[in-house]
């Protein structure tokens, strides 16, 4: 597959404050589905702004389709559309006209044939005629997907498209995002859920203080990552894990009076969560309680920067 | 050059014009009238002509550079500095457009807009005072080369500006006086011998002299001052405009 998307050692240190990107290298294949994972203050929107040209760099270099973003700018931008995290819109302009506003921006001749069938895919066609400010906040966040669409780009970027946005329309969204994926369009989106990541993504890229920890593809991080842990309370204290049990990753917890139970929760593997409990009640402990977590995205990276990196 | 971008931003920007056209229009013909009532009348029948030109008719020009000067510096101002404030600022930087494109369709339909209600200041002054135009051509080009470079001034000024309040800070302390001063209602001979001195200054001076003497033929300095000191101005504001849209100033972080 083509890169379609080349960012080399890249860094931003705004005027204020420390450095927001450091070294940031990475490459993005024409036509995937690319999450960014990173809690808020990570850097990626810093890292989207500066491939798209609404931050400077501090040092570094981008292409996109090979275009550099700033001796070539013109070609660069003419392949991305780009919808921002916070929802921007100009209040009593209707959502046709801005629709067709950022088409002309990007240098295409008006095309409401185009625009039509952009807004009908959105569910926006009814609200065609509407002003901005009447419009709930997941339809504005619709019009700025239609904006960023109105120039048929190659490569769309997501910042956190789903934050803040009922369940109902994140499904709606990640539909929308597979659609385009399937229409051969490179998606690069932010999120800090790992859950929409996962939904969603073929590479997954975790960025923590502006620095890109890992890419990997999806399937293969969430084993690594998607660990769950079920804490097992029992009655009386145990100093060994029972041989009967030795089949279970089981491990003693902080409290003596307690089993740890990790295991990897994914479509297709069954953790075998009720064979242990009876295997458990077999072997003559008696359960208090149980409990499970999920690692959180903080676990996650405090994992991964005590892991060797690939 | 992306035509088609400097196209979308004139329209779209012409659209807010449109959207409240009749505010646009209504004002403009409202203060003229008033201007005229007041001055006219009440000045004008103290000074009955000004180097043989009736009071009324001699301000008419001053009247219509103060409108155009504030209309375009208030136009392009807000033009681009409310995609600042809202945030949509962001679809300008990241579309394939240079500066000058930007600047072309943003201070292009500030212009456009003020050249308007500075023909209808002059059509509303028309119906005040009997006058005559002596170099019509003449008259249009200072007039629109006086929108456009006060629209560029304003682009200036809404991209510096970080809150409503500095946006009017500029107008209201710095360009109304000098226009006020600038000779828009007095020959500036009319004035004590130092003070003709310490106006030649100001640079609204050598503008409204020069848009006065494509009236009737008076002017309060040469002509070609005139040209000169609009043709710089222009430069000056573009020079400026260049130099924000290479560093990024106050637009990119
Ligand atoms: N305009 C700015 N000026 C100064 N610091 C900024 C600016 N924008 C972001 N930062 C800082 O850069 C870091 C990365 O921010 P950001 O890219 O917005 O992270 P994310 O999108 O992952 O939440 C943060 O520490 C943030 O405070
Ligand atoms: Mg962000």
């Amino acid at each position: 597959m083509a890169t379609m998307i080349s960012v080399e050692t890249v860094s931003k240190t705004y005027a204020s404050g420390p450095a927001a990107l450091t070294d940031v290298s990475l490459s993005i294949e024409q036509g995937e589905i690319l999450a960014l994972l990173g809690p808020n203050g990570a850097g990626k929107t810093t890292l989207i702004s500066i491939i798209c040209g609404l931050t400077t760099m501090s040092g570094g270099r981008v292409t996109v389709g090979g275009h550099d973003v700033i001796t070539d700018y013109r070609a660069a931008r003419r392949l991305i559309g780009l919808v921002p995290q916070e929802i921007a819109l100009e209040p009593f302009e209707r959502v046709q006209n801005t629709v067709r506003l950022s088409r002309g921006l990007f240098g295409l001749p008006r095309d409401d044939g185009y625009i039509e069938e952009t807004l009908r895919k959105l569910s926006l066609w009814d609200k065609r005629a509407a002003q901005s400010l009447e419009l709930s906040g997941g339809m504005k966040r619709r019009v700025l997907i239609a904006k960023a669409l109105s120039h048929e780009p190659e490569v769309l970027f997501l910042d956190e498209p789903t934050a803040g946005v009922d369940v109902e329309l994140r499904k709606d969204m990640w539909d929308i995002v597979r659609d385009l994926k399937a229409r051969g369009v490179t998606i690069i989106l932010t999120t800090h859920y790992i859950e929409e990541a996962e939904a969603i993504a073929d590479r997954i890229g975790v960025i923590n203080k502006g620095e890109i920890l890992l890419v990997e593809e999806t399937a293969a991080l969430m084993k690594r990552m998607g660990q769950k842990q079920m804490v097992i309370e029992l009655q009386a204290p145990v100093d060994a894990i029972p041989a009967s049990l030795a089949k279970y990753d089981l491990s003693l917890g902080d409290d003596p009076c307690s089993l740890v139970y990790s295991y990897v929760t994914q479509a297709g593997r069954r953790p075998g969560i009720t064979a242990l409990l009876s295997d458990i009640s077999d072997a003559g402990l008696r359960l208090r309680d149980v409990q499970t977590r999920q690692s959180s995205l903080e676990d996650i990276f405090v994992d991964l920067v005590k892991e060797p990196r690939a | 050059m992306n035509w088609w971008a400097i196209a979308a931003i004139y329209r779209f920007e012409m659209a807010r014009t449109w959207r409240t056209i009749w505010q646009s229009v209504v004002s403009p013909v409202i203060s003229t009238s008033l201007y005229f009532v007041v001055f006219g009348a009440a000045i004008g029948s103290r000074i009955s002509e000004v180097e043989g030109v009736s009071y009324g008719a001699f301000i008419v020009p001053g009247l219509i550079m103060l409108s155009v000067i504030t209309q375009s510096i208030a136009n392009a101002s807000f033009g681009i500095y409310f995609p600042k404030f809202i945030g949509t600022i962001y679809e300008l930087l990241s579309a394939p457009v240079s500066f000058l494109e930007i600047v072309t369709g943003y201070v292009g339909a500030a212009a456009t807009k003020s050249l308007m209600i500075g023909l209808i200041i002059l059509g509303t002054a028309h119906l005040f005072v009997p006058m005559q135009i002596q170099y019509p051509l003449a008259m249009l080009a200072f007039l629109t080369l006086t929108c456009l470079s006060f629209s560029l001034f304003g682009f200036i000024i809404g991209i510096w500006a970080r809150n409503f309040e500095q946006l009017q800070l500029i107008p209201l302390l710095i360009v109304t006086p000098l226009v006020f001063l600038g000779g828009a209602f007095y020959s500036i001979s009319m004035l004590p011998p130092v003070w003709q001195t310490i106006t030649l200054f100001n640079p609204v001076v050598y503008l409204i002299s020069g848009f006065r003497w494509s009236f009737y033929g008076l002017a309060d300095v040469a002509l070609g001052w005139s040209l000169l000191a609009i043709l710089g101005f222009t430069c000056l504001c573009l020079g400026a405009i260049w130099w924000i849209f290479r560093t990024g100033w106050r637009i990119k972080n």
